[in-house]
């Protein structure tokens, strides 16, 4: 569904990720795990035309990404809940939602899939008419995925969404990645738990400084040695 | 008190003007974080757009509500091609550059602006056609408030009560919010935001012009470099309200518009005077970069040119 071929990346000299190959099928829950700094998020910002790759490719079902404009992603069915959330802190979460479903206009729809978003968090049914910036750390993360998962996305890219959040919280989390699985919508997770993020994934990459040490079956990974020492802090 | 209320009607009059200058500066500060130095003569073009119109339309000749209409709408319409059009071609290509790069813009764009009308009007001073009956509406007392007068404040709030409700009612409002939160974010949304930033300018430019067009019936000399002073006035209701924030623009234009025709009244009996009253709003920017940089509206403070 989602390749890229080769891919680097740079901030003027530094490059930051150098000869990425990676892989999403359709209906996997596929996870990019590693360290602070080691590039994760620079592959999501590249993946969405945020960032324009130096060399390689992406392709996303057949079709070359690389170099799109950002906003004509969503239309194909690409979604992303960014980085520290990125909610319209001065939006209500009902607006926040709203701009989820922006490129859409069938209303009777964004209202079923409101409610849908509505049923996984409740919370953000009860907290609708506030300003996003008011939300806890947790809500807002709930927040950036029901407002992602408002375009329908056939891919969802999701940056860190258990970053900084209390443990109860990441169980909410983890539990909502795993139903938006089972509705059938393939999902590339970036995280630093790579504790959760092996167990609520089919496979995994391993990055380190930019590059791709390790890739394999998440179960696999998770009983490897150096996952366990690395990571896991086994 | 006559006299207080006439000043106070004076006041709010050009602080209308003000304010709908200054609301163009904040929404494009909003949105890029750039001071837009061409806006107040963004206002000058809107001035002189309405007065071809009026003069070859012929309704300088037959003066009527129809024609103001016409020449008032006609007017926005062209500045927010040119707002659009400046957007386009000198700020677009430099956004990816520094703040500083954008600001130089910026001046250069109003240089070019002012002189490039003096090229080809003339430095030269046109009176703008009166298009309304002026008559004055005596008040209580002896205060007076002329249909041009009226017709500014009445405009004005109409205007604001239409922006309003494009920014908090509409889809393109709601992406505005979102753009200027976080622009990022708002392409993730699969929100084409160089739309959404020229629609900005459209936005604000339409609002200068109307001002342009409106202070023109009011006070009819029109020249090329009409929009320094006046769009620096704006600047500093955009800052005093809380750059930003479009409340504060409007807030911040009339007491600027009213703290000047307070002082041209009643400045001499503290010793300033009249004379001064450009120089009001100037003091009251030093005043609020000391007290207050945020503004009175603005919450948080944040990095200014």
């Amino acid at each position: 569904m989602l390749v890229l071929e080769n891919v680097s990346v740079s901030y003027g000299a530094i490059e930051a990720l150098t000869d990425i190959s990676l892989e999403v099928n359709q209906g996997e829950v596929v996870t990019l795990i590693g360290a602070n700094g080691a590039g994760k998020t620079t592959t999501l910002r590249t993946i969405t035309g945020l960032l324009e790759p130096k060399n390689g490719r992406i392709t996303y079902e057949g079709k070359t990404i690389s170099g799109m404009a950002a906003h004509k992603l969503l239309p194909m069915g690409i979604a992303m809940s960014p980085e520290g959330r990125g909610v319209f802190a001065n939006l209500s979460v009902r607006e926040n939602m709203e701009m989820g479903a922006y490129i859409r206009s069938d209303k009777k729809g964004i209202a079923e899939d409101m409610e849908r978003g509505f049923t996984m968090f409740p919370r953000m049914k009860e907290r609708q008419a506030q300003k996003a910036g008011t939300l806890s750390g947790g809500e807002q993360q709930m927040l950036a995925m029901a407002r992602a998962l408002m375009s329908r996305p056939r891919l969802l890219l999701l940056d860190e969404p258990s970053l900084g959040l209390a443990p109860l919280v990441v169980h909410t989390i983890f539990e909502a990645i795993d139903s938006i699985r089972a509705e059938g919508t393939t999902i590339l997770l970036v995280e630093q738990n790579a504790n959760a993020a092996l167990q609520h994934s089919d496979r995994a990459y391993v990055l380190e400084t930019g590059r791709i040490v390790m890739q394999g079956d998440s179960k696999e990974l998770a009983a490897d040695p150096r996952v366990k020492e690395a990571y896991l802090g086994e | 008190m006559d006299t207080f209320v006439q000043q106070l009607i004076n006041g709010l009059t050009i602080g209308s003007i003000y304010a709908l200058i200054a609301l163009g500066y904040t929404m494009v500060y909003g949105i890029l974080r750039l001071i837009n130095f061409a806006h107040g003569d963004v206002y000058m073009v809107g001035a002189y757009a309405g007065f071809m119109l009026a003069t070859y339309l012929g309704f300088a000749a037959n003066p009527s509500i129809f024609g103001f209409i016409v020449v008032l709408f006609g007017s926005m319409a062209i500045a927010a091609l040119i707002g659009m059009a400046i957007e386009r071609f000198a700020y677009r290509p430099v956004r990816k550059f520094s703040r500083m790069t954008t600001l130089i813009t910026a001046i250069g764009m109003s240089l070019f602006i002012e002189y490039l009308f003096v090229f080809i009007f003339s430095g030269t001073p046109r009176s703008f056609p009166s298009l309304l009956p002026n008559d004055n509406f005596t008040l209580f007392g002896n205060a007076t408030i002329s249909t041009s007068q009226l017709l500014i404040f009445v405009i004005s709030i109409l205007l604001m009560i239409g922006l309003q409700w494009i920014i908090f009612k509409t889809k393109i409002g709601k992406a505005m919010r979102a753009v200027s939160f976080n622009l990022n974010s708002a392409k993730l949304m699969g929100v084409n935001t160089d739309f959404i930033i020229a629609f900005t300018f459209a936005l604000g430019s339409a609002l200068a012009a109307a001002g342009g067009v409106l202070t023109a019936q009011y006070n009819p000399k029109i020249e090329p470099l009409m929009g320094i002073i006046t769009g620096l006035k704006a600047f500093v209701a955009a800052v005093l309200g809380g750059i930003g924030n479009i409340p504060g623009a409007v807030l911040g234009g009339l007491l600027i518009g009213a703290a000047e025709t307070l002082v041209v009244g009643y400045g001499s009996y503290i010793g300033i005077p009249s004379t001064y009253r450009d120089a009001v709003a100037f003091a009251i920017l030093i005043l609020v970069l000391l007290i207050r940089p945020a503004g009175l509206l603005g919450s948080n403070v944040q990095e200014k040119v």
